[in-house]
């Protein structure tokens, strides 16, 4: 009888599942570097050189890369230009209201930002890895940069020394018509670097999360078969 | 027990009624022997009760509830979550609990609500013990939806400004009313405050008295079982149900056991997959909220998704009153439709083992329609699917309008004279 009302259900709402689909540009599958410590530690760098200078990552503070496998002293050299200090928050010198009035919008805080481009279409991190490779020329831009995936963006192509100049051609498609200082594929690895630190920085306890859950799983599975077996011991008695 | 522990436990009963409470609750309150998998919801639901207030009074150490921009330019409210996430030691730990709790909450309530569904536990002598627990339902309903405004993100904020702005669609003092639940002209730091203190305080305490009168009751009138027939008709000599068995210890070491499942897929949620696919933490939430830019489609999260379908399944104006006011009456009416279900149930029996083919059909149409209103709830809507929430919606309050009719009409089974294995 419940199996039979399940199947029903399931019949019933599979034709809804069609609706589920939904338009929106194709996004790239990120490459996984949360795992890579040098690659953390790339897009670390990264950041802090091409896009702190906008964008605050005002939740997360210097020294919490350790996480990363850096030490207070590699981060203070490498890491930090203003005159904060290793336990302060990642922050940006410009003020919201001067960022809003020269860029149009306030760069948005970038801590969080691949949790919150998460979406149907994908990760937060394919949205991010797209996103930086989608960049192309548009004179009638303000900044003369458009992008592909997040269309008519304020914010200018800040990797193009790198990547190069990309246009819109046939089709939709991106072209480089000026190449950059580095390979395509070498490009393609940056911004991978890049995204894999958002996606560390968006959630720092991530790895740590996953190793306490697996050692809660397995008390739990001890404290289960006690249960269990106290159970049975006292329901030998009920008939 | 020792002499003075003994002693001790005599001193407190000539002053407080704890070894007869301790009996009348615990170690001779007999349950039905026949308790089955669906049986396990109702301490759960305790279990992830103490769960949220536990976890929901450390948060408030270093949760703030203030809407003003830090120096970043982002709100503090906001911010101190993330603070909460990433400097409060063991804090993620926590805030995830209480996220993934609230779902969980949820889930184990509606699965409380649906055994009482199959097997009639809200028929006669349990009419106030369902009453209480839809109380419960609906404090609960609210607890989410303050709760939801803290964090502050986009989705907090525009979904409590769709909730409120359905109270003016109430003609008359709908507008005059909505400003008086917001306390200011939009949802802002007032709002956000008063929702503090409505998710810390004043809905807790209310959920704690409705829970203690929903046992009181259960714990008066005995719990129903999976065949629906009454215990307390057959006692022995002492005067114990035949088919009872005491409930300390046999359902606490059984009830334990069911605990340590839920923790461990309560704990696969939490730590592997904290957000759920975005359905216990959307998205959109890790954007602060901004008062000036609203997304481009606002969901609640998923435990609201099949009434908030039917508000917005309502499309035609009636009776010159707007199609918003109608819609509100749906999704009220959709909650508040299940208070009445004891009296709409005439069947002559209770459980859906001896009831006939007519409900059973009934209950699946329900199921579908549910499931399905549930599931567009959390889309955009299109043609289609409004379409599809319409019919959904109809077939819903059927189920509950036509239960008088069609409980009458159905072929059910005899009922067993004492309870079956």
């Amino acid at each position: 009888m419940k199996k039979l009302l399940f199947l029903v259900i399931m019949a019933l709402c599979a034709p809804l599942a069609g609706f589920a689909s939904e338009g929106g540009p194709h996004l790239d599958k990120a490459p996984d570097r949360t795992n890579d410590p040098a690659a953390l530690q790339h897009g670390a760098k990264i950041f802090v050189n091409y896009c702190q200078s906008c964008h605050s990552a005002s939740y997360m503070r210097y020294n919490r890369l350790r996480d990363i496998g850096l030490n207070e002293t590699q981060i203070r050299e490498n890491l930090i230009f203003s005159s904060d200090k290793v336990g302060d928050l990642m922050k940006v010198a410009m003020q919201p209201a001067e960022a809003k009035a020269w860029f149009g919008v306030a760069p948005p805080d970038l801590t969080v930002i691949a949790r919150a481009r998460a979406s149907e279409a994908g990760s937060g991190a394919d949205w991010l890895y797209t996103y930086l490779r989608s960049f192309y020329r548009d004179d009638t831009r303000p900044t003369g940069w458009n992008n592909l995936v997040f269309e008519n963006v304020g914010m200018p192509h800040v990797l193009w020394q790198l990547q190069g100049q990309q246009v819109l051609g046939e089709g939709h498609k991106l072209s480089l018509a000026k190449p950059g200082t580095l390979k395509p594929a070498e490009y393609d690895a940056l911004v991978a670097d890049l995204v894999g630190y958002l996606q560390y920085m968006g959630e720092p306890v991530a790895q740590t999360r996953k190793r306490v859950g697996i050692f809660v799983l397995i008390g739990l599975a001890v404290l289960f078969a006690f249960a269990y077996a106290l159970k049975r011991e006292y329901w030998k008695d009920v008939h | 027990m020792s002499a003075m522990m003994t002693n001790l436990l005599e001193w407190v009963d000539a002053r407080f009624p704890l070894t007869s409470n301790w009996k009348a609750h615990l170690s001779e309150y007999y349950a039905p022997k026949n308790f089955n998998f669906w049986y396990f919801f109702g301490s759960l639901s305790l279990l992830v009760l103490v769960l949220q207030i536990v976890t929901g009074i450390f948060l408030t150490m270093h949760y703030k509830p203030d809407a003003s921009l830090n120096v970043s330019g982002v709100p503090v409210a906001f911010a101190s979550v993330e603070y909460i996430m990433r400097d409060v030691p063991w804090g993620w730990l926590i805030r995830y609990m209480h996220s993934t709790g609230a779902s969980a909450f949820f889930l184990v309530v509606y699965m409380h609500m649906f055994r009482g569904l199959l097997y009639g536990s809200y028929r006669k002598p349990r009419e106030l013990i369902w009453l209480f627990g839809m109380f419960i339902f609906l404090a609960l309903m609210g607890e989410a939806f303050f709760g939801y405004l803290l964090p502050w993100g986009q989705m907090s904020y525009w979904g409590a400004q769709v909730i409120v702005n359905l109270f003016s669609a109430i003609p008359f003092i709908g507008p005059d009313l909505s400003l008086w639940l917001r306390g200011d002209f939009v949802v802002g730091d007032a709002t956000l405050n008063r929702f503090f203190a409505f998710h810390v305080i004043a809905v807790p305490l209310v959920l704690l008295g409705l829970v203690a009168a929903h046992i009181l009751a259960l714990h008066e009138v005995g719990s129903n079982n999976p065949d629906g027939v009454e215990i307390k008709k057959k006692k022995d000599a002492r005067g114990i149900p035949l088919d009872g068995i005491p409930f300390h210890p046999y359902y606490t070491v059984k009830d334990i056991v069911a605990v340590v499942v839920f923790l461990m897929v309560f704990s696969v949620i939490m730590f592997f997959i904290p957000e759920f696919g975005g359905y216990f933490l959307e998205y959109n939430n890790f954007i602060p909220a901004n008062p000036l830019v609203t997304p481009p489609h606002i969901a609640p999260v998923w435990y609201f998704t099949p009434y908030y379908s039917m508000l917005r399944a309502v499309t035609v104006n009636f009776f010159w009153i707007d199609a918003k006011f109608w819609g509100v009456v749906a999704m009220g009416g959709g909650v508040l439709i299940l208070l009445f279900l004891p009296w709409l149930d005439r069947s002559p029996v209770k459980s859906i083992r001896y009831k006939g083919p007519i409900f059973k059909t009934a209950l699946g149409i329900f199921l579908v329609s549910f499931f399905t209103l549930g599931y567009l709830g959390m889309l955009v809507p299109t043609p289609g699917r409004t379409l599809v929430a319409q019919i959904c919606t109809v077939l819903y309050f059927g189920f509950f309008l036509l239960m008088p009719i069609y409980s009458q009409l159905d072929k059910c089974k005899p009922e067993p004279e004492r309870v079956t294995e």
